[in-house]
């Protein structure tokens, strides 16, 4: 209990402190019982299929192929953000163009993945992405795999901090923040990513409604992991 | 990681355009555009900073600090420096990924013969 709430004062000093020291990342570490039942899975079988769609990690990439699976690595965060991705709606309001974004991220065959960390991809990717990227997602993985997701709760504020996930463990994360730099903003001047949204439970689980099951946990840094199984 | 010394291996500056075969026996430093493929059997590659290489390499080792297309081999380590953008499937025994490198595709870790383990590091994150 004393790890628990020595890390929930670390999330909380580190969000205050991070102006200190920007160009060395701090690191926390969290307890995450999604990606617990993500590595049971993992450790009862091998040559499974696994997706990682955030920030690149040799962390992960060590933990999925040291366990004899295969790691996909896919930063489709940072992919949405690619100003070619932009173009004109009928009023003349810039937005993302969702066919071009699918046809140039998740090409994989249908039924490849066992293993989906979306991480908490959908609450900072824009709106319009959200849902045909679910939908993407469910056709690229097989019946019975499994997809973890983090949402934050209504608490968290739009400049809740944007953290990559590093997988130390069968049930800890390494979180860091990320930053980079955002459309129509100089190399120079990195940021983390705001806050989209945030969504309700009932929201969630129309997300995955094509998915068989669904199982929150609710954990104490205002996010809720959501592991569904396809 | 900075361009090799005058002996140290060959050089394609940034202003240097190749379309085609690239294969050699010392280490190649690419800070242009090199289109094709890029065998190094026993030698490393490093993509520099400028570097933009839209080819299937294969070498004993490699550093990539710009941006690469294509698939990598190396038969000992593969590097990604924080700039570097990588699009395609890579399969070393080694990997070290800086944090703000980019990588989209497979990773394939090739265990040594003999030893258990493949590690996998992540430098400077």
């Amino acid at each position: 209990m004393a790890y628990v709430s020595d890390n929930v004062m670390k999330f909380f000093r580190s969000s205050s402190n991070q102006a200190a020291d920007p160009a060395v990342p701090q690191k926390l570490s969290r307890r995450s019982s999604g990606i617990g039942e993500v590595s049971r899975l993992l450790n009862s079988q091998e040559g499974l299929c696994v997706l990682d769609m955030g920030s690149t990690s040799a962390n992960n990439i060590r933990f999925f192929t040291g366990k004899g699976h295969k790691n996909y690595s896919e930063d489709l965060l940072r992919s949405s953000l690619d100003p070619a991705l932009r173009i004109e709606d009928g009023n003349g309001n810039s937005v993302i163009d969702t066919r071009k974004f699918l046809e140039e991220n998740l090409q994989y065959g249908n039924g490849q993945f066992d293993v989906v960390l979306c991480w908490n991809l959908p609450d900072y990717m824009e709106e319009g992405l959200v849902k045909p990227t679910i939908d993407r997602l469910w056709s690229i993985m097989k019946p019975g795999g499994f997809l973890l997701a983090f949402f934050h709760t209504r608490e968290a504020g739009p400049d809740s901090t944007c953290y990559r996930y590093h997988v130390n463990g069968t049930d800890i994360l390494e979180m860091q923040e990320v930053k980079f730099a955002l459309p129509g903003r100089p190399a120079s001047e990195k940021q983390s990513p705001r806050l989209q949204r945030v969504f309700n439970n009932r929201h969630i689980e129309n997300l995955f409604r094509d998915f068989a099951s669904i199982k929150f946990f609710l954990a104490r840094d205002a996010i809720r992991e959501v592991l569904v199984v396809r | 990681m900075d361009a090799p010394q005058t002996g140290e291996g060959a050089h394609i500056g940034k202003s240097v355009v190749i379309k085609g075969e690239l294969s050699g026996s010392e280490d190649l430093y690419v800070d242009g555009n090199v289109e094709g493929n890029i065998e190094l059997r026993n030698n490393s590659l490093t993509v520099g900073p400028n570097g933009n290489v839209k080819a299937n390499v294969s070498a004993k080792s490699v550093v990539i600090q710009g941006k690469l297309d294509g698939s990598v081999s190396a038969s000992e380590r593969v590097e990604l420096q924080k700039s570097a953008v990588v699009t395609g499937d890579v399969t070393t025994q080694r990997i070290a990924i800086e944090e703000g490198a980019f990588l989209k595709g497979k990773v394939d870790i090739q265990k040594e013969a003999g030893k258990a383990a493949a590690p996998a590091s992540s430098s400077s994150s």
